[in-house]
């Protein structure tokens, strides 16, 4: 298990390097993009989303004035976007997500040779909160403030790589193997 | 005044609607920054119990999470949930309806004040109406007692209901059945829900009964003990069970999947046995308040 730091946009070469397992910090540009809009970007050209990282994310915030700081930003459950996934990685060259809960055997084959699927730890959201340096822009506000697309700017955002580009899945290997165990019980 | 002793908190002094809903609020503040110390008890001893590198690593952020909001004026989870509560009201000191008023109105100026993030809204509208509280009354002959829970979107999502008998869960119509659906909700839940996972199960011979009796045992701290001796051993077999699959904390692998299973075991009807399961993800925000 290694630690890699990652600055935003990856290059594929970065990307490539990391291994299921090893810890990857994120700096730079992150994008939040919950389940309304993963349908609207799949349905438009949105400039600011191509080679993205992709947040799985509903943020709580302050404003003050016309500044937002971000008080709590833990993960969702990245499950419930997998069916829009495959096709979001290729439309916008996506090369990294960070979610929780892991993701399906669609997404696990659209990432190989393309990029990696990071697992932030749910409920940690003051940790990440402080991981992130500043609101650079808040896009579709009228999906609501939790759906709406946040483009954030982060430093060192600690996640745990879970599928990588050669297609392996820590998910899926501790899934089969508690399956497993559960038929023999 | 306001009295805090870990999760409950206590009101005194004659009551008015402005201290009854300052006190709501305070309620709220509480809940979404500090866990019951039972909670964070049973996270420790998972993370000196765990084996796993990759879990502990997982264990340790989750602890340094809830100390970070140690000083009550951040939220442990940015999904601060959708407010349950359970009151157990004394008719000779409130009415349901003006608690309830009072509830509503608190629910909405904690969503300014605490704040509380949006998580009602309204399909129709499309639009975000704030907060909305779930009550549940029930008279009682004692102090007047608020229990509020709030409970994220993530472990809502894994929770399920199993009539028996299932087959393809090998579930038959007695309590081994009521112990594999417990085992298989966590199965199939995998990570998605937050885990380490409080787990509650309710059998009953109604779907919305079973449901709802088991999230309220989500109320009782995690270290209480059934008072019905099969349903204890039921509890603490399904526990071993769901801690020896390997799922661990967020599913990364590792034996600390969940910190409790709680079940009770309502009426059933000769043809209808419903299971209930109310996954309770790690970040268990409950408190409870006490009127005067």
């Amino acid at each position: 298990m290694a630690t890699i730091h990652i600055t935003t946009p990856p290059t594929k070469e970065d990307i490539m390097r990391v291994k299921a397992g090893d810890e990857v910090l994120f700096s730079g540009r992150v994008l939040t993009v919950r389940d309304k809009a993963h349908r609207w970007l799949l349905k438009t050209d949105f400039k600011p989303m191509h080679n993205a990282v992709v947040y799985h994310c509903g943020p709580m915030f302050e404003k003050k004035g016309k500044e937002y700081t971000i008080i709590a930003a833990g993960p969702t459950t990245s499950a419930r976007v997998n069916h829009y996934t495959p096709q979001l990685i290729e439309k916008y060259n996506i090369r990294a997500i960070i979610g929780k809960g892991g993701m399906d055997e669609g997404v696990r084959k659209a990432l190989i040779k393309q990029g990696i699927y990071c697992a932030a730890i749910g409920g940690a959201s003051v940790v990440y909160a402080s991981h992130i340096v500043k609101v650079l822009n808040v896009y579709k506000t009228e999906f609501g403030m939790t759906d709406a697309i946040w483009e954030l700017e982060v430093k060192d955002f600690p996640v745990v790589c879970m599928m990588d580009t050669k297609g392996s899945s820590l998910f899926q290997k501790v899934e089969k193997a508690s399956t497993t165990i559960y038929k023999k019980q | 005044m306001i009295k805090k002793r870990g999760s409950v908190l206590t009101l005194s002094g004659t009551p008015t609607n402005q201290t009854l809903l300052d006190a709501f609020v305070e309620m709220y503040r509480l809940a979404i920054s500090e866990l019951p110390r039972d909670v964070v008890e049973g996270l420790e001893t998972g993370l000196k119990k765990e084996t796993s590198t990759r879990a502990k690593g997982v264990l340790r952020m989750m602890l340094e999470n809830i100390e970070l909001v140690c000083d009550n004026t951040k939220p442990l989870c940015q999904d601060t949930g959708v407010p349950i509560m359970y009151v157990h009201y004394n008719a000779a000191d409130y009415s349901q309806l003006q608690l309830k008023k009072l509830l509503e109105q608190a629910t909405k100026r904690a969503t300014k004040e605490v704040p509380l993030r949006d998580n009602a809204l309204d399909i129709l509208k499309e639009k975000s109406v704030g907060n909305h509280p779930i009550i549940h009354f029930e008279e009682t002959t004692g102090k007047t007692r608020v229990e509020l829970l709030l409970k994220g979107g993530g472990s809502e999502n894994v929770s399920k209901v199993y009539k028996l008998p299932d087959l393809e869960v090998g579930a038959e119509r007695d309590l081994a059945g009521i112990e594999q659906c417990i085992v298989d909700a966590v199965v199939k839940a995998q990570g998605r829900g937050c885990p380490p996972y409080i787990v509650a199960a309710t059998v009953s011979s109604n779907i919305a009964d079973a449901t709802a009796s088991a999230k309220e045992l989500h109320i009782q701290k995690i270290t209480s003990k059934n008072s019905e001796p099969k349903l204890a051993a039921l509890e603490k077999r399904a526990l071993k069970r769901i801690n020896d699959l390997g799922i661990g904390p967020m599913g990364v692998g590792g034996n600390t999947t969940a910190l409790a299973v709680k079940c009770s075991a309502n009426y059933v009807h000769p043809a209808s046995w419903f299971v209930g399961i109310s996954v309770g993800c790690w970040s268990m925000r409950r408190v409870t308040l006490v009127l005067p």
